[in-house]
């Protein structure tokens, strides 16, 4: 009989193209007993929040490799706050330095995960903020 | 807000009538979960339903679906429609997960406020997919969508029987997918209204139209003969077609009174759902019902009992609890 699943929204904000790292990521979570709703390359913040409203996930990740991750998880954690969806968890990776990470996370950004994470750590992370979200 | 219990709050309905889309959100997840309280609201909102109508479009995997709804979806919204889209993709049956990647290819309906997308995964209950994607698409019809686009891949019986309980079936196929057609035959043109080969551009498309419509020509005659349209999905290309054979087949509906039969047969096939959808749940939650299965399917595979004995047995067992 159907139960709660883990729903997770994995995106590429931004305009690099390097989807590998979302995608075997996209593919773990799977595996892992997760529907993972992927969207795609070059998606503004604005289209990401509403694909997760409307996909009513627990969690968001995004993968951000060109740079621009001081402006797209603010904004992305900001527009999920503006309409009423602050319980949905925003993670992601990328190539993210030391000081930046730890910004984020004071604005409420979750976990983030640079090149060379274990699927494995970022499978146990997602459903320990999943389960946080009820 | 809180996941559990959240539909039961008549606060929570009262969000969802004003057209709330976070509770629409929501309503969709506790329906698919079967949370508690979900059947409360069901009823509640079933009243407000019957009014959108339902476009299945089913086809063999890569034909072009995801596309192709994208743009119907953005036709009909351009007319003024408020249009829910519910994309179905298949759960791994080895892990309960799936990927889900439909909106890949709906991107551009992005910001678009006429336009509802949700992807959903098949869960892998028999005779749970139609269940749920109905009860989906039900809760979307009851927000006030006009229409609603369900997509399926038309590979399994479930699928077909999805696309089948909609007003209009589109089915769609490729130059390239002459040996699935072959083997889907029966199953996708009986349930097709309207047929679309789609990648028109490619090699093969003439053949591929010529010999649905020698399949089409066996197909016994009801007032409507299922017109074949070409369609090059990533340029744009015939979907003014489609949605006007999707309105022709419609006002065919109407006035041969084939939408209300249509509706009715639906409703039936519901209701019988239903009931095995629920004597499977009581036999699920009946007390020793794990081990007396375990033991009889010993006894079977032993030689011991015939099948048939089995499960009257198990039968006996299960009504004993109802």
């Amino acid at each position: 009989m159907p139960e709660k699943r883990i729903r997770v929204l994995v995106a590429k904000p931004g305009l690099d193209g390097h989807d590998r790292g979302a995608k075997v990521v996209a593919r773990a979570l799977r595996d892992a007993g997760m529907e993972v709703i992927y969207t795609g390359l070059h998606q503004t913040p604005e289209a990401i929040v509403e694909a997760a409203l409307q996909e009513d996930v627990d969690v968001v990740g995004l993968s951000i490799l060109s740079g621009a991750h001081m402006t797209m998880f603010p904004r992305v954690l900001e527009l999920l706050r503006q309409k009423g969806a602050e319980h949905v968890v925003v993670t992601g990776g990328g190539i993210l330095p030391d000081n930046d990470i730890a910004e984020l996370q004071k604005i409420g950004v979750g976990r983030l995960f640079t090149p060379g994470a274990a699927t494995d750590e970022i499978v146990k992370y997602i459903r320990e903020a999943a389960a946080s979200d009820n | 807000m809180n996941r559990a219990g959240a539909v039961t709050t008549t606060d929570f309905l009262e969000r969802f009538l004003a057209g709330d889309r976070l509770a629409l959100a929501r309503a969709i997840s506790a329906v698919e979960d079967e949370a508690d309280g979900y059947r409360d609201f069901l009823r509640q909102i079933y009243g407000r339903a019957g009014k959108a109508y339902l476009i299945g479009i089913t086809g063999p995997p890569g034909a072009g679906k995801s596309t192709l709804v994208s743009h119907l979806a953005e036709r009909y919204a351009a007319a003024g429609q408020n249009v829910g889209v519910v994309a179905v993709d298949p759960t791994s049956p080895f892990t309960g997960g799936a990927l889900l990647g439909d909106r890949i290819r709906m991107n551009e309906l992005a910001g678009n406020e006429r336009i509802f997308i949700r992807s959903m995964a098949t869960r892998g209950s028999p005779g749970g997919l139609a269940k749920a994607t109905g009860e989906v698409a039900l809760t979307m019809d009851a927000f006030g969508f006009d229409t609603v686009l369900i997509e399926t891949v038309g590979v399994g019986q479930s699928e077909l029987d999805v696309a089948n309980s909609a007003d209009t079936t589109v089915v769609v196929v490729v130059p390239e997918s002459g040996d699935a057609v072959q083997a889907m035959k029966a199953g996708l043109m009986e349930i097709a209204d309207v047929l679309v080969v789609n990648k028109a551009d490619r090699e093969g498309a003439e053949p591929m139209a010529r010999e649905l419509r020698v399949t089409l020509e066996l197909k016994p005659e009801d007032g409507w003969r299922p017109p074949i349209i070409m369609s090059v999905a990533t340029e744009g290309r015939g979907i003014d077609d489609i949605t006007d054979a999707v309105t022709a087949h419609r006002s065919h509906l109407e006035e041969s009174g084939g939408l209300t039969s249509r509706r009715r047969s639906r409703v039936q096939r519901q209701l019988e759902e239903l009931l095995a959808y629920e004597f499977r749940r009581v036999c699920a939650a009946a007390r020793d019902y794990d081990n007396l299965l375990e033991f009889l399917t010993a006894e079977v595979q032993e030689g011991r009992l015939t099948p048939y004995e089995a499960s009257a047995r198990l039968f006996k067992e299960v009504s004993r609890e109802m």
